[in-house]
């Protein structure tokens, strides 16, 4: 067993493929033993303790390599014969069976939540799908981008003149796995009181449209379909689109004018700190901020306040502003990328990266962590396992499996 | 049906905004006994903003704010007055999680802080969520979702390479929290009947929402590559779009991963003869000559509506989904619909409207939508008096004097 921070009481079969990959992961977190269950044929190149993968893409090693620690590996042939019923000796010890095949997969080896629970009444199965096990979209194909556009972030997301876009690293699959992880510990919570388990479906459309925050809402009660705004935002003011997104000298920041007491005073504090600079700006130092009503606020308010504060912006760095925003207590972000991320003082200093050492990527110094932090002690992260690593130990010294028989089923390709 | 997952669980909320109210939200909606704590004098900030009923303001008119504290009691206190300290200390007694989600430093100054609520209830379980987390040199920022977008990396992400980024829609680093945060608060309750020992829970939105973007920091953490925003380009599939259909505004978007797909692809499109075409005919050919395909999709896209154009792809196995708008969420999804994922509820001042599900469903204990958002202090008196076991008379001095409101 990988040592965590803490040791839930939970061994958890993970099936899934990449929509289900973060479930595992923060189960893996939080200190459960997940263990990895792939099949043999989904490594090409057919050897143990090869890292698995189909295409070479880069993006898709490192959505891997990213959701897979914390979890042990072990192959498995479910589809044959001989594999399923090592697959159902394996859910009799264990607590929770998470996959992401379509609808109906696993039932139709035998391996469904009903089959299962016969003989483990208490395991709870976790079964996470683009859409759902039923309804008219059940068997629809998806991607990223299409439950992106199907659960509407799309539709508010990028330029008003072009068309709807993604975040350039995949989101969808993340909601949908984060929201079985949860769904997975209100069953498990519930079995400690009552014993029984159950089964979880999970949809990843739904798991998208709950990012979107007051949309839906704005046409339900308002009669307003919002659309996306780019660099400036939506859904705040009815009268206005107030700008958020602002270049500057080396990059952009992002600054939003407002309201409510917080707002009023970053903005005064931030027009001080342009008067100190030399911009004066009559008509900006004359407005009462606490008095600014963001919701009525007109667009040619909005807009004679943000020329001024463009010139000021475009004299700076993101570091300066940033910075300067910190000192005063403006409400003012940089607009990171990856680089500027890894140097940021405030993960430093809470201990955020890890350093993972994997035999086929090599040292790793600065590997995300955990989220989670307990009593400040975050949990640990262990490199993702090697395809088979744990066969040994999982068969032989947890199932009880014989050496002869381990052996007869490698010959036979089961594992 | 065996009743709520969570029947039986306490929970005292002290989360305002967005992160921390929804993570409370998926407890109630699963059985979770939760008191929404509201300032009386400072109005939380989604009381004040739209979608208010036909546009109206009004402390309880905002659908969105009600949308994320259903089957919640509202209770609302001075939290200032020297006698609020009597109603706080019987509700942390009641309490097994005490939910917050205010800048590090705010709960401690109404004598509220982990180290005091262990000297009432050991065994408390606090769950604290906030921007940078509750330790750190800028632990203390005093920003929003809104900005966080931007410092996490999202805004950087998305939006066209020839124009400045956008990001997505709204605070989105907010939305990275609510399971994250409920998986922390079951797993830590967990551990406490098992061990008898509380925590705090400590998440940082930072932390989080970073979590959602871990392929691209370990692209620059091994290969010092700075992945940037490239409109809805893939590095798996190509075609790989959003296109413009019939109608305002309609899009639909459409993912090919497969030679075999692009040629399903190029029969539906009535044009068999592209799937011969030698410059298209691999991923990374498709790749280099990507804009000239989506000239020629969205040639034949444009005059077609776009769920029949969605329908038209499923069939033959093809990825493709509509650009959603709130309205075609609520009024057109027939899978939405089918799954009830939106429930009615009629709320005293909003009347009937909608609010979401967890996009899961647990088949034993299913959520239950029971009750619509609070109004402000509506359930002061059932709270106190049903709830914390304060007399009649006590309710009614707490009321006189303003403590409650």
């Amino acid at each position: 067993m990988l040592q965590n921070g803490w040791m839930m009481p939970y061994r958890v079969l993970d099936l899934c493929d990449e929509k289900g990959f973060f479930c595992g992961r923060i189960l893996g977190d939080l200190g459960c033993d997940v263990i990895r269950v792939t099949k043999p044929g989904d490594d090409p190149t057919r050897k143990a303790g090869s890292f698995n993968h189909k295409t070479s893409d880069q993006q898709e090693r490192l959505f891997w390599l990213a959701y897979n620690a914390n979890k042990r590996s072990i192959t498995l042939d479910f589809e044959s014969t001989a594999g399923k019923e090592i697959f159902k000796r394996l859910a009799q010890k264990a607590d929770v069976v998470i996959e992401s095949f379509s609808p109906g997969y696993m039932a139709s080896l035998g391996l469904g939540h009903e089959e299962i629970s016969n003989t483990n009444p208490s395991l709870v199965m976790t079964s996470i799908t683009p859409f759902g096990q039923s309804g008219p979209y059940r068997d629809f194909k998806a991607s990223d981008l299409t439950l992106w556009c199907l659960g509407g972030m799309a539709y508010v997301s990028g330029d008003p003149d072009r068309a709807p876009v993604q975040v350039s690293s995949p989101q969808s699959y993340l909601h949908g796995g984060a929201a079985a992880a949860a769904a997975t510990l209100i069953a498990l919570y519930h079995r400690e009181l009552n014993g029984e388990g159950q089964w979880i479906d999970v949809s990843i459309q739904e798991a998208v449209a709950h990012t979107l925050m007051n949309v839906v809402q704005f046409w339900d009660v308002c009669g307003i379909i919002l659309k996306r705004s780019g660099v400036f935002r939506t859904g705040l003011s009815t009268a206005a689109n107030q700008r958020l997104i602002w270049r500057c000298k080396d990059g952009y920041v992002n600054f939003p004018i407002y309201a409510t007491t917080g707002g009023a005073q970053s903005n005064a504090k931030l027009v001080r700190w342009m008067e100190q600079e030399g911009i004066r700006d009559e008509s900006l130092s004359a407005i009462r901020w606490e008095e600014f009503d963001l919701s009525s606020a007109s667009q040619e308010q909005f807009n004679r306040v943000e020329d001024s504060i463009a010139r000021f912006f475009e004299k700076h760095t993101m570091d300066e502003l940033y910075q300067g925003a910190i000192e005063r207590g403006i409400m003012l972000y940089p607009v990171y990328g990856a680089k500027e991320i890894q140097e940021d003082p405030q993960l430093m200093a809470r201990g955020f990266w890890s350093n993972v050492v994997h035999p086929e990527f090599g040292e790793i110094t600065f590997f995300p962590g955990s989220p989670f932090v307990f009593s400040g002690e975050r949990q640990n992260i262990h490199r993702p396992s090697l395809i088979g690593e744990h066969n040994e130990e999982v068969y032989s010294a947890e199932l009880g499996i014989s050496d002869d028989e381990l052996r007869s089923l490698r010959q036979a390709g089961v594992i | 049906m065996t009743g709520n997952a969570l029947t039986g669980l306490r929970v005292a909320d002290f989360t305002w905004s967005v992160a921390g109210p929804l993570t409370v939200k998926f407890l109630a909606d699963h059985g979770a006994e939760v008191i929404h704590v509201e300032s009386a004098t400072r109005p939380e900030l989604l009381r004040v903003l739209p979608p208010y009923r036909n546009r109206q303001p009004g402390l309880n008119r905002s659908a969105y704010n009600a949308c994320l504290n259903n089957n919640k009691y509202g209770l609302s206190l001075d939290m200032n007055h020297p006698r609020a300290k009597e109603v706080l200390q019987k509700l942390i007694h009641w309490a097994d999680v005490v939910a917050e989600n205010f800048s590090p430093g705010v709960m401690a100054k109404w004598g509220l802080s982990y180290e005091d609520l262990v000297k009432i209830k050991p065994e408390i379980i606090m769950f604290s969520t906030s921007q940078m987390g509750q330790t750190g040199p800028r632990a203390r920022i005093g920003a929003y979702g809104t900005q966080l977008v931007s410092l996490a990396g999202f805004t950087h992400l998305t939006g066209w390479p020839d124009r400045d980024p956008t990001g997505p829609y709204g605070p989105y680093t907010d939305t990275t929290i609510p399971h994250v945060g409920v998986a922390a608060i079951m797993a830590a309750l967990i551990r406490q009947r098992r061990t008898g020992k509380g925590t705090h829970i400590d998440i940082s939105q930072f932390e989080t929402a970073l979590n959602f973007i871990s392929p691209i920091l370990l692209e620059y953490a091994m290969n010092h590559r700075v992945t940037t925003r490239r409109g809805n380009r893939s590095s798996r599939g190509a075609p790989h779009g959003v296109y413009r259909c019939q109608g305002e505004d309609r899009w639909c978007a459409i993912a090919i991963f497969s030679d075999e797909e692009w040629k399903k692809l190029c029969r539906v499109m009535g044009r068999p003869e592209l799937a011969a075409v030698p410059r298209f005919a691999s991923f990374q050919q498709r790749q280099e000559n990507e804009n000239e395909i989506d000239r020629l999709i969205s040639a034949w896209t444009a005059d077609q509506p776009a769920e029949k154009l969605m329908n038209m792809l499923q069939q033959v196995g093809i990825a493709a989904g509509v650009a959603q708008t709130g309205k075609d969420l609520l009024e057109h999804d027939p899978q939405l619909a089918h799954r009830r994922f939106f429930r009615e509820l009629e709320h005293k001042e909003i009347g009937k409207h909608h609010y979401e599900t967890p996009p899961f469903r647990l088949s034993k204990t299913p959520c239950e939508l029971t009750r619509p958002g609070p109004c402000l202090g509506e359930h002061n008196e059932y709270v106190c008096k049903k709830i914390l076991g304060f007399p009649d008379k006590e309710y009614d001095d707490l009321m006189a004097e303003g403590v409650l409101r």
